[in-house]
């Protein structure tokens, strides 16, 4: 079934059968591996992305349900401040999460400048990482303006 | 010089004899404390990479032609196959080829655990395959599964041999102790949950075999395929740049990759072969549960008399034997110590090792037991660690060990124990608790490097290991930054791929930066050495009057010469610096050490347990990366806390069905359980390992995380716990035996 995609800010004309999820049209068709898959079921928030800003799990959203909403991935992102800050701070190890995380804390602090402690740890209790990098990650949040 | 020893080999508490071929460590260690470079915080060399989501892990990785293979499991935790027909699955869309049992390496015919691998399908999609295993008809006879693991010990059904280990005559200081406590512990299985699933891809170029995989250890694999499939390990390419996680699940080579190996050859394509999360919860590793009968017994001033302890490792149907009661024989200093260690073989996943194997489990026991004895001798937890203090394992003395300075640093923490008390209003009882650690970590030979510096001055460490996340690759970037005289920005490494680099020590027992670091370091010393020669005829200057400094050759006659100015002269000839690991010490035990302090709050209507605060003090050696050495301690403290209190694989003991096979029916700590989290490193390098001195700090912060928390608890409700997870159940019933034991003793009727 055809449809068009907006991805980063460029559409993509795409062929694809019903029942495809974002997450695996972003990785397999566009190539975009940025985007991570941990669980494919909707538990981790390793595929996080962004749709007209609001994060979404990207691997339980069919690809047919985004319609003309923008979709906005870790490579649209490449140069948010944030990225920096989860360097600066180390918060990242193993690194597979940490795409879906800077792209839910994207959201956060478009949304919420400032966020304390609380809304940080609420904003984003969505988004697991097994390597434990929260307190920095929190830290990273904390601090993204520099 | 290059020399053939025989030595005892570590890894993970495992030792074994060998020879080696290990060359000379001729360099000093540097003076402790901060260098230019190491010691200083260094953010992660491959940081942007992975944050910007341009890191190719190997689930990236897409090769031309590649096919997909999907696993078929057993439903069947203790099974036959009777029969199986491909017929149908061969003839749906996209199919290309199928394996059963005894057609790949781990396909089996008599599955021993829901999850085993039996069969696999490779299609021109991940779907298709899936699909097409549906159609797969086999005929199981199902057999009873055997899940307890006391009834596995009566039964003398064991992965390996009981082993036994007694000093002194437990039985007689035991009768003749003033307080003695017996006490029972459990542990749970937990699952390591690495977010990349176990994954490879499997290409072969004519009768070479490439490997691109999620693993901790490329050497290990290669070895491992190569001896399966009776190939010449160089024909077998392993390669790993980027990792997802691994925690001692990805040692091996594992039945995704023999799946993904044989498939490829019989269809002549590139084949991937991935586990779903599911496959991962039931098939990938865990860390076994436990359960261990202990037994502590002291004089009336604390000196302890005697320690015994029944473990029980529900191993599964296939793994090894992980040193449970490896704390208990090694922590404290006891004259009788008797332990009896027995891996039952059980129709569940076999385990894998897990951050400190056996030690996690052990230490829980162990050091919750030190405390009820230490409450029931009315003494500080803390006077009687330091009073029964080990000051040689045995016969061997330690490399080093400064826990004593640990214990001391733990003071201030350990004080807050009447603020913190005085927290408690209504149900909410606060408490603080602690809990010492030990474990291994010295790493060892062998383990190579190169540092290649071409005429731009820049130096490239080449060298096939593997960054699993932990930040090794920016720690050699730091150790050859410092031995060159060069910022951090003018050296890259070249890691993961065992066609461009010499063999490279396994990421799992500690011991990347032990191995590795010493290796790296003792190359980069080679290229400075030659780059002083060349400088030395350049300048007409004695070569024993040169070093490299801030980027430059200095002169102690006060002239200096940029090191691009003098590497210039090369054009396009190299050098090339080459290093080893040189020995552990001879006679000696290397070993890590620590202790942690944790505050908690407890609300006893509830049974709901929260952790506030973990002050975590560890002795490692020289620390190289202090930034990435304190996201080490933070992980393993998170990864303990769900183990402490909400990690829990659960299994129908009926039919060895796991029933949380997903990430929202496995409670992984979330960014909202996270307490604060102090970390002290002493940053005293080990004078008697490496030109480093320094010890592996990946496994030591997770040790004593459950006992800390424990140990806390009791503090704050004076209930004992002792069982993992404490879920709210187990703190209820904890606070209810508390309860009656204390009406029992003010003669009161017992609660029923």
């Amino acid at each position: 079934m055809a449809l068009e995609l907006h991805v980063n800010g460029d559409a993509y004309e795409l062929e694809l059968p019903v029942g495809r999820t974002l997450a695996e049209t972003l990785r397999d068709d566009i190539g975009l591996t940025g985007t991570k898959i941990a669980c494919a079921e909707g538990h981790c928030g390793a595929c996080t992305v962004l749709l007209d800003g609001a994060p979404v799990y990207s691997c339980i959203t069919l690809v047919h349900t985004v319609g003309d909403r923008a979709v906005t991935t870790i490579e649209g992102l490449r140069d948010h401040p944030l990225v920096d800050a989860f360097v600066r701070t180390d918060a990242l190890q193993c690194g597979f999460c940490t795409p879906g995380q800077i792209v839910a804390a994207s959201a956060l602090v478009e949304a919420n400048p400032h966020p304390t402690s609380d809304e940080i740890r609420h904003g984003m209790a969505g988004n697991l990482c097994r390597c434990g990098t929260y307190p920095k990650i929190e830290e990273a949040i904390s601090t993204w303006q520099g | 010089m290059a020399r053939l020893i025989r030595t005892e080999k570590e890894v993970e508490g495992r030792y074994e004899e060998v020879w080696l071929v290990v060359e000379e460590d001729a360099l000093e260690q540097w003076p402790a404390g901060p260098r230019e470079v190491v010691g200083r915080p260094a953010t992660r060399v491959t940081g942007h990479l992975r944050a910007r989501g341009e890191a190719r892990y190997t689930a990236d990785l897409k090769l031309p032609g590649m096919l997909h293979a999907a696993v078929l499991r057993s439903p069947h935790a203790h099974a036959r196959v009777k029969s199986i027909s491909f017929e149908t699955a061969l003839a749906a869309p996209g199919v290309r080829a199928a394996i059963g049992p005894g057609e790949a390496h781990m396909l089996t015919d008599e599955p021993g655990y829901q999850g085993q691998a039996v069969a696999a399908i490779a299609a021109e999609s991940y779907g298709q395959a899936r699909a097409a295993l549906e159609l797969v008809e086999v005929d199981w006879e199902i057999r009873e599964p055997l899940t307890d693991p006391d009834e596995a010990v009566r039964r003398g059904q064991f992965v390996s041999e009981p082993s036994r280990h007694e000093r002194g005559d437990v039985d007689k200081a035991i009768a003749e102790a003033d307080v003695v406590v017996e006490a029972e512990f459990r542990t749970q299985t937990v699952l390591h949950s690495s977010f990349e699933t176990h994954q490879s891809i499997c290409e072969w170029r004519g009768d070479r075999l490439d490997i691109y995989i999620s693993t901790q250890f490329i050497w290990g694999v290669r070895d491992e395929v190569a001896s399966k499939l009776g190939l010449p390990p160089d024909k077998v390419r392993v390669v790993c740049e980027f990792m997802g996680g691994g925690f001692g699940s990805k040692n091996g080579a594992n039945d995704h990759t023999f799946v993904a190996a044989e498939l490829a050859r019989r269809t002549g394509r590139p084949v991937r072969c991935a586990l779903t999360r599911r496959e991962e919860n039931l098939a990938s590793g865990n860390r076994n549960s436990t359960i261990q009968r202990l037994t502590a017994a002291a004089r009336s001033d604390g000196t302890l008399v005697a320690l015994a302890g029944e473990y029980v490792n529900a191993t599964g149907w296939d793994g090894w034997a992980a040193p449970t009661d490896g704390p208990m024989r090694m922590l404290y200093d006891c004259e009788n110590v008797r332990t009896v260690l027995s891996p039952v073989k059980i129709n569940t996943p076999p385990m894998k090792a897990f951050r400190a194997p056996g030690f996690v489990e052990g230490t829980f026991g162990l050091e919750c037991i030190l405390d009820e004895l230490a409450a029931k001798l009315k003494m500080d937890p803390l006077e009687l660690r330091k009073l029964n203090y080990a000051h040689s394992d045995g016969d061997k003395p330690y490399s080093s060990k400064n826990l004593m300075e640990c214990y001391k640093r733990a003071e201030p923490h350990w004080q807050r124990r009447d603020e913190v008390r005085a927290r408690s209003t209504g149900p909410w009882k606060h408490g603080v608790g602690l809990a010492s650690q030990i474990w291994y970590g010295g790493g060892g030979p062998p383990s190579y490097a190169w540092v290649r510096l071409g005429s731009d001055g820049r130096a490239t460490v080449v060298t096939a290991m593997q960054d699993i996340g932990t930040g090794t690759a920016t720690t050699m970037t730091q150790i050859a930054a410092e031995e060159l005289g060069l910022e951090l920005d003018r050296v890259d490494v070249v890691l993961g791929d065992s066609a461009r680099g010499p063999y490279a020590s396994l990421s799992a027992g500690s011991s990347t930066t032990p191995s590795m670091g010493p290796a790296v370091r003792s190359a980069a010393a080679d290229a400075a050495r030659q780059i002083i020669e060349i400088a030395a005829q350049r300048y007409d200057k004695e070569e024993r009057i040169l070093s490299l400094k801030g980027g430059n050759v200095v002169s102690s006659d006060g002239s200096s010469w940029p090191i691009e100015e003098v590497v210039g002269l090369l054009e396009d000839a190299q050098i090339l610096g080459k290093g080893a690991r040189g020995p552990n010490p001879t006679g000696m035990q290397v070993l890590t050490f620590g202790v942690q302090v944790a505050e908690v709050a407890v609300d006893v209507e509830t049974g709901e347990i929260r952790v506030e605060r973990v002050a975590a003090i560890h002795d490692v050696g020289r620390v190289v990366n202090p930034l990435g050495a304190s996201s080490q301690v933070e992980g393993g403290i998170i990864q303990g806390i769900g183990h402490t209190l909400s990690e829990d694989r659960l299994l129908d003991p009926a039919t060895g069905i796991t029933l949380n096979q997903t990430l929202d029916a496995y409670k992984l700590p979330t960014i909202a359980d996270v307490p604060e989290i102090v970390t002290e490193l002493l940053d005293i390098p080990d004078e008697h390992l490496t030109n480093l001195g320094s010890k592996g700090l990946g496994e030591p912060p997770i040790v004593p995380v459950a006992a800390a928390i424990a140990n806390a608890i009791r503090d704050a409700t004076g209930a004992d716990v002792r069982s993992l997870p404490i879920s709210r159940e187990e703190m209820l019933r904890a606070l209810r035996e508390a309860e009656t034991k204390k009406k029992a003793e003010r003669g009161a009727p017992a609660a029923v």
